[in-house]
């Protein structure tokens, strides 16, 4: 016999845990939580900065500290939850395969399945960067468990390349921890963090930023021992005789991060290649009918407070659809947001009018830099509504409200472009 | 990032001490204020209080909240996260986290547990950030 479940949630992150609390708000009664770590948190445990909450707690708290909140309500649920255990399938008839050291492999079925996997790091092999392959070449966040949590440092003297946050905040990290960071390189125009990070972790010790560069080569026959850094030109290659080295021992990347999706293309759930993630209704539907996906495993996000926010969605739609089984709303007309000029991807792909006759929430990035700009909702060339907004980077997610009757106003698909204003 | 090169600027084209730029650190949504220090340090182009308070601090008296980690023997993981209750004098940054080499906790340690206290001399003490529970 399988064990019956009304919601279970993969993941024991912040996505999986605001979930499993918002399944339980909205009556599901008994849930599992599924962690392959020994303890529920995910990436949290090991961002011992703050920052985290400010919208959500409306007070600054650090990853473990937000984790710990998340950890303590969702005990009060009575939700079970499994540590120490793989899931390695999902069905698209929502049965899950799982295995741990305890209790060998094991099956499990459930009313509604949400995803809440995550994501993870880009690393060298991603990026291609030539050289040798010395040690002393680390992803920013394995050097940030390496140091917050397993009590190991990482190496003297670093060059980081990338400017995402976990980069940012490991340079201030590793600095703090009597290590000289020597500079952080990207190969963009403008930094993929945010504008906080670059002045409490880059400004504030006194780091260089490289903007328009990357490194070139990594030297080193076991350990690092240089990087070869280049200006890049407006096609990011490489700017013969720009060259400078930097005499090191260890590199961090924070060279992008990868929803975690292997489970979810084994199901047949359909993915969004822009966002590398699964392709989501309104509510954080997938493709696959009673199959709910919410945070990094969605998209990649700036803030947890943003995960929390959207997996309660998702944790709300999957007790609703494990207690009623599938909605009049399911099945009722869809619109496309189509990704207009300047848009790198939208989350939801597309929303349902039975479950947004009020409002649609949608999420997106836009693909470069703007100052004074407006955001365009478009039902072919007909202007529908705009946004104004003062700064926009790809770095930076944007959330827009799209009324219900302009959703319903909408012929069959709603185009969204970000632009400079005009009357400047 | 643009606007960023404008940060710390300190004078005007007439060389006279008038508005800072700067970006705000308070939350992750990073205002772009402007502190007029001829008008007793005005704040504008901030999002909430929080950011004004920011801009007057960050340019009369900078300070951070910090944070760390102590050694933790007994526990399922090597290192505890520790962070300063209040935000301190940003030139004492690096004093303060010197203060925890040494320190060694031991499980079970709950979240809000005092790690030093009185961080010197300012009132803040550092305070663990998580429970860790004893290993068996």
């Amino acid at each position: 016999m399988t064990e019956r479940y009304d919601v279970a949630v993969i993941g024991g992150g912040p996505a999986g845990m605001a979930a499993a609390c918002s399944a339980y708000e909205n009556g599901a009664e008994k849930i599992i939580v599924i962690e392959r770590d020994r303890e529920p948190g995910g990436i949290l445990n090991q961002c011992i900065h703050s920052g985290f909450g400010l919208h959500y707690f409306k007070e600054e708290l650090t990853g473990p500290e937000y984790a710990g909140r998340f950890e303590e309500m969702l005990g009060k649920t009575g939700a079970r939850l499994m540590l120490d255990t793989m899931v390695l399938k999902v069905t698209q008839n929502r049965e899950i395969h799982m295995m741990n050291p305890r209790e060998g492999y094991s099956v499990i079925s459930a009313g509604a399945v949400v995803l809440a996997m995550g994501c993870r790091e880009r690393t060298r092999g991603a990026i291609g960067i030539p050289g040798t392959r010395p040690s002393g070449v680390f992803t920013a966040g394995a050097a940030q468990r390496y140091v917050n949590i397993e009590g190991f440092m990482v190496g003297r003297r670093a060059v980081i390349l990338g400017s995402g946050d976990i980069g940012l905040i490991m340079a201030r990290r590793l600095t703090l921890e009597g290590a000289e960071v020597l500079a952080c390189i990207e190969i963009m125009p403008y930094s993929n963090g945010l504008a906080r990070n670059i002045v409490q972790c880059l400004e504030d010790y006194g780091i260089p930023l490289y903007l328009s560069h990357t490194i070139t080569e990594i030297m080193g026959k076991n350990r690092v021992e240089a990087v070869k850094v280049q200006r890049v030109d407006e096609s990011l290659k490489p700017i013969p005789g720009t060259e400078m080295i930097f005499n090191c021992d260890t590199v961090l990347l924070s060279v992008g991060l990868i929803p975690e999706n292997e489970l979810t293309k084994e199901a047949g759930i359909k993915i969004d290649p822009r966002t590398k993630g699964p392709f989501v209704f309104e509510n954080m539907e997938t493709s696959a009918a009673g199959i709910f996906a919410c945070g990094n495993v969605v998209h990649v996000h700036d803030l947890v407070d943003f995960v929390t926010a959207e997996s309660k969605k998702a944790g709300e739609a999957a007790a609703k659809y494990a207690i009623n089984g599938n909605s009049a709303a399911f099945n009722s007309d869809s619109k496309a947001i189509i990704n207009g000029e300047n848009i790198a991807y939208t989350v939801p792909q597309s929303i349902r009018t039975g479950n947004a006759d009020k409002f649609a929430e949608v999420f997106f990035r836009v693909k470069r830099v703007f100052g004074d700009s407006a955001i365009e909702i478009k039902d072919g060339e007909k202007l529908l509504k705009s946004y104004k907004r003062q700064h926009m980077a790809p770095g930076e997610m944007e959330r827009i409200i799209i009324p219900g009757d302009i959703l319903l106003s909408a012929s069959g698909s709603l185009t969204i472009s970000a632009k400079e204003d005009e009357k400047l | 990032m643009k606007k960023l090169e404008l940060e710390r600027k300190k004078t005007d084209e007439n060389g006279v001490s008038a508005v800072k730029e700067l970006v705000c650190i308070m939350c992750p949504r990073g205002c772009r204020l402007k502190v007029d220090e001829s008008k007793d340090y005005a704040v504008t182009g901030n999002a909430c209080p929080r950011g004004a308070e920011y801009g007057r601090k960050e340019v009369t008296n900078p300070t951070r909240v910090v944070t760390s980690t102590v050694k933790v023997e007994g526990a399922v993981h090597a290192r505890c996260p520790v962070k300063t209750d209040r935000d301190i004098p940003r030139p004492l940054v690096r004093k303060a986290v010197a203060l925890l080499d040494g320190v060694v906790l031991k499980a079970p340690v709950r979240r809000g547990d005092k790690v030093v206290s009185d961080i010197l001399g300012t009132g803040a003490s550092f305070i663990a950030t998580r429970n860790m529970e004893a290993s068996e």
